[in-house]
């Protein structure tokens, strides 16, 4: 039996007219970039699964909103931009007391526990990907739907809320701090 | 010196592995990137950058991820579009409203000014006399009387039948779809 994959636009159809059971299509085709740019914001996969799980719930219940003049995955990400906002402001005013030493601590480890050996052992995925963790959640994010998003620097403006210019400007900036992070951490120049 | 000259260089080398650049801009750093070592080794260096970053993996979540979700959303159901439930009309002519009584209020204030109490004689003194000290003898009365304030009542009036008729043609549009 050959398996036809639907379109985005034809499952959204689909889950309007009632068939709730399509919108799993959706959630299995996002669910990798929803929880990448979650995590990106976090750096704590529990967190960042919370958020990808409310993010598909929040998308579902305002499905009807989608008006299509832009591509779902642009929409979704501009949820997932404001579910981490919201998570981090709230988990900021939970746990203001503690975390000041907390967050010094977490980041001193962030910064030691990329050293040298360990480090170098490990594959080429991974040190991107902990060099990006190493960034602030917005560079990390900007970076992430760029390269893994396949979103146009006009979509990431409308998910992050730039203009088009600031993107492109705040991208290269990204993109130097992660080559510094790489060059600092990860013997980067070496390497290469 | 050296910075100066490399924060430009970086940016059309990015520009250019984007493919952000235009025409000309993408021969002029060919050229550079043939004639010059500098701009071939920063070249190199981004586009490993680039490579790499293009090559990385996305982070998977939980197997049970899909699941949970399906779960959840089984309580719920898809909320009504907001844009059937509110009338861009009503808003717009709600605000048209309001800015016509902020006009309307503007235009009668500039009316009860003095602007011809001022002579040569001590003129900064006069320039801020705003006829506050009239405002006691200010007839009320008088308000709803002027040009200014018919046309006004006028235009909300008229604005007020539109948006009625709005609101009834809706009615019966949803009586009748």
């Amino acid at each position: 039996m050959t398996h036809i994959e639907l379109t985005d636009t034809e499952i959204i159809k689909k889950v309007l007219q009632g068939e709730q059971a399509v919108y799993a299509q959706l959630v299995h085709r996002y669910q990798q970039y929803v929880f990448t740019l979650a995590f990106r914001f976090t750096d704590n996969r529990e967190d960042a699964e919370e958020i990808g799980q409310d993010v598909f719930v929040k998308a579902y219940r305002s499905l009807a909103d989608f008006r299509g003049d832009s591509k779902f995955s642009t929409w979704l990400f501009t949820i997932v931009r404001t579910s981490c906002i919201t998570f981090l402001r709230k988990k900021r005013l939970e746990t203001t007391s503690i975390d000041n030493e907390r967050t010094l601590v977490q980041l001193e480890n962030r910064e030691s526990g990329f050293n040298a050996n360990t480090v170098e052992q490990k594959s080429r995925h991974a040190m991107v990907n902990q060099a990006i963790r190493m960034l602030s959640p917005d560079d990390a994010q900007l970076i992430t739907l760029f390269y893994k998003g396949e979103q146009s620097l006009e979509e990431i403006g409308k998910i992050m809320g730039y203009d088009p210019n600031t993107i492109k400007v705040k991208l290269h900036r990204a993109r130097h701090r992660l080559k510094d992070k790489l060059e600092k951490h990860f013997s980067y120049a070496h390497e290469y | 010196m050296r910075m100066n000259t490399e924060q430009p260089m970086e940016e059309r080398l990015w520009n250019y592995i984007d493919g952000l650049s235009s025409q000309a801009e993408k021969s002029a750093i060919e050229a550079l990137l043939t004639e010059d070592r500098e701009w071939r080794e920063k070249y190199n260096e981004l586009l490993n950058i680039h490579r790499l970053l293009d090559a990385s993996e996305l982070d998977a979540p939980s197997m049970r991820f899909t699941r949970n979700v399906m779960e959840e959303i089984a309580r719920f159901h898809v909320a009504p579009a907001t844009r059937t439930y509110i009338n861009k009309n009503i808003i717009r002519g709600i605000g048209a409203f309001f800015l016509t009584m902020i006009l309307g209020l503007t235009v009668f204030v500039l009316t009860r000014f003095n602007w011809t109490g001022g002579s040569s004689d001590n003129v900064a003194a006069k320039d801020i006399d705003l006829g506050l000290s009239k405002l006691k003898n200010v007839d009320v009365s008088k308000a709803f009387n002027g040009a200014y304030i018919t046309v006004f009542m006028l235009i909300a009036v008229v604005m007020g039948f539109i948006l009625l008729d709005l609101y009834l043609q809706r009615k019966k549009t949803a009586a009748n779809p």
